[in-house]
């Protein structure tokens, strides 16, 4: 079992170093001079050869590299084009609205979907499947930014309980925190609740085909307990795996949905780094979700081992 | 609800009570392609510490019958007539929650498979003692304790490390030990056994046979053998039952049955099984016998009797007519015109 843990931990390592070699690439790769978009539109080009030479972009690509690694492992994250202020000092100003957004919107499609999943599963061929299974399909089908402005029009100004927009910190008290976050939430669970179900669905039909169910059922067990106790826990590999994968979309998702409700997060640093071009920022930002995305991934691992006893040996 | 056979006390067969009473059970599967008669009209009775062996090849429908019994049919299969009756119900009258208090307590029931048969992600602890809690309403502590005590009783070498452990951790026979450790941890009043040996090697299939003729000397459950394995049957049952296609085709006791076939399909399945004391001569050629032709299918059964098409004895009114299932000789029942001529060939 620590065998195994340290062998996922250290399995992180090579894949953050490729994320950390794309990331600087980025750099390069794209179009346009950083140096000439520092300096401006009015630079003269001794004014850009300057600023290249102070950000040292004439060195070699790979002292280049070494040099940003290192300022990296320090948390040193290189300084915002645009502000002149720290990406990481940007970057934790707006952690918290991502990370609460984030947390809550998996909460609730969790807890909507699996559910969802099971009894779908459970009633097969039903009209609650079907009903399950065309959730599925809208949720997957509808843009996230259609779906905010329409739960904007109907909670917020229609039946005006909700806020239209904006962000509240939890440090402020819950229940207005979550009166901002819950439509956002919302928006953004929709795809992941539809994701999530439908895998449910899928592997928990398939466990109830299993001879151990029968013999759950032999015993005598209701069938609540045969579904969650039984069921459930074997269905759950799948499930958490697609959890696990549905991040990245969440990641994606929170850049638009934080757009369409003003929220002061992580993905509106990105969009306007993207449109102002902050390299630094991009860079920063990119490597956070590729980390977060990375430490998902190796908790969902872990957790296997508590679902699956044959992995834990 | 059970009033209609209330009134009729539990009957006796030589002063023994019936604990498990079957009769004339239907269950057909309703597929896409046509109604699949699986058990139709089956009536057999379990006395109290008996082991009655139910015989037959694959898709005869002894395993559906078994099933039904604990109404653990799935759709689209149903249960379309018949009763169960066990202790004066008809468990067929049941409400879900009370049938759910008849399983694994009242009846329970081992499988076939048992590689996939216990729950992969549960210790067999938890597994035990779910039923034993549930049934009989004790601690997680105490019915644990019990869990463990069943692992002994089923001779699982260290049961207390044992019972921590997931069923990868333990070979097939030891896996069907800890079902049969589960199915009598309730002391349920029959045993319904389908096929417990079949995916296990031939040594082990004799321990866990063993064991649970041993297990039910000591409870007194009685045990319903199903097998395609006449051997098994000779060894272990009392009274036998032969199934084919859906319906009984022959009941005796197993000394009585092997003695004296009277159905041409009990005496195709015991010329089937291979005979070290029949070694080949010159006019015995020592060949394995085998029954000619398929299982009919059960969407468009023949006519006739169901087994005429593969039967050497067959005439005209074979598959014309069904044969009634009726007494032949003292305790000996068959489906089957010709059963004197079978009783004489055999014998002679």
């Amino acid at each position: 079992m620590y065998a195994y843990l340290i062998r996922r931990i250290l399995a992180t390592i090579p894949v953050m170093a490729v994320v950390a070699v794309f990331v600087f690439s980025l750099l390069f790769l794209s179009p346009g001079d950083p140096a000439a978009i520092i300096a401006g539109d009015l630079a003269t080009a001794d004014d850009i050869a300057r600023i290249r030479e102070r950000l040292g972009l004439n060195e070699p690509f790979l002292v280049q590299f070494g040099k940003w690694t290192l300022n990296l492992m320090q948390g040193d994250l290189g300084v915002s084009i645009f502000s002149n202020l720290p990406v990481s000092k940007l970057m934790l100003q707006r952690l918290e609205p991502t990370l609460m957004l984030t947390t809550t919107t998996l909460i609730i499609a969790i807890c909507a979907a699996v559910p969802m999943g099971v009894i779908a599963a459970w009633k097969a061929g039903t009209i609650i499947d079907r009903g399950v299974m065309l959730f599925a399909v809208l949720g997957f089908s509808f843009p996230s930014f259609v779906l905010g402005y329409l739960l904007i029009y109907t909670f917020s100004i229609k039946l005006e309980v909700l806020p239209v927009q904006g962000y509240t910190p939890i440090a402020r008290g819950f229940g207005p925190f979550l009166n901002n976050i819950i439509l956002p939430s919302l928006t953004l669970g929709m795809v992941q609740a539809a994701l999530i179900a439908r895998m449910t669905r899928t592997s928990v039909l398939e466990v109830l085909a299993e001879d151990y169910i029968r013999t759950a059922h032999s015993k005598g067990l209701a069938t609540n307990k045969v579904l969650i106790g039984h069921a459930l826990k074997n269905a759950a590999v799948p499930i958490v795996t697609i959890i696990g994968i549905s991040f990245a979309l969440l990641i994606g998702g929170a850049i638009i949905t934080e757009s369409v409700f003003a929220i002061p997060g992580l993905g509106r640093l990105t969009v306007d780094a993207i449109l102002r071009r902050d390299y630094p920022i991009i860079q920063g930002v990119i490597l956070v979700f590729s980390g977060a995305y990375v430490l998902v991934n190796l908790a969902v691992d872990i957790i296997y081992t508590f679902l699956d006893p044959r992995i834990r040996y | 609800m059970t009033t209609q056979t209330m009134d009729r006390p539990s009957q006796t067969v030589g002063g023994v009570e019936k604990v498990l009473e079957i009769e004339d059970l239907k269950t057909h599967f309703f597929t896409r392609d046509g109604v699949v008669r699986a058990v139709d009209g089956v009536s057999y009775h379990v006395l109290k510490g008996e082991t009655l062996g139910v015989v037959g090849e694959s898709g005869c429908g002894k395993s559906v019958t078994a099933l039904s019994v604990l109404r653990l049919i799935a759709k689209p299969g149903r249960i379309v007539q018949g009763k169960v009756k066990m202790s004066g119900r008809n468990l067929l009258d049941l409400s879900d929650e009370e049938m759910r208090s008849i399983r694994g307590n009242d009846v329970s029931m081992i499988f076939q498979e048992p590689m996939t048969s216990l729950n992969p992600v549960l210790t067999l602890g938890r597994q035990i003692s779910e039923t034993i809690m549930l049934h009989q309403g004790l601690s997680k502590k105490d019915a644990w304790d019990k869990s463990v005590e069943m692992l002994k009783l089923v001779r699982i070498p260290e049961a207390e490390r044992r019972v921590h452990e997931y069923p990868f951790q333990m070979s097939g026979g030891m896996r069907q030990r800890v079902m049969i450790a589960m199915a009598l941890s309730c002391n349920p009043k029959v045993l319904l056994a389908d096929e417990p040996t079949t995916a296990l090697d031939v040594t082990i299939q004799a321990q866990i046979l063993h064991l649970m003729l041993e297990l039910k000397e000591k409870t007194g459950t009685a045990i319903v053998l199903i097998t395609h394995d006449l051997g098994v049957v000779a060894e272990t049952c009392q009274r036998v039952v032969v199934m084919y296609a859906g319906k009984k085709v022959e009941e005796a006791t197993a000394d009585e049955l092997f003695e004296r076939p009277l159905h041409p399909y009990t005496v195709g399945l015991m010329k089937s099984i291979p005979r070290l004391d029949r070694a080949a001569t010159a006019e015995h050629p020592g060949r394995l016998m085998e029954i000619p032709g398929m299982v009919p299918s059960l969407k468009n059964m023949p006519p006739g009797c169901a087994f005429a098409p593969r039967c050497s004895f067959a005439t005209e009114r074979c598959r014309r007519e069904v044969p009634d299932f009726e007494m032949k000789a003292g305790g000996h029942y068959a489906a089957c015109f010709n059963s004197d001529k079978v009783a004489e060939i055999y014998h002679g």
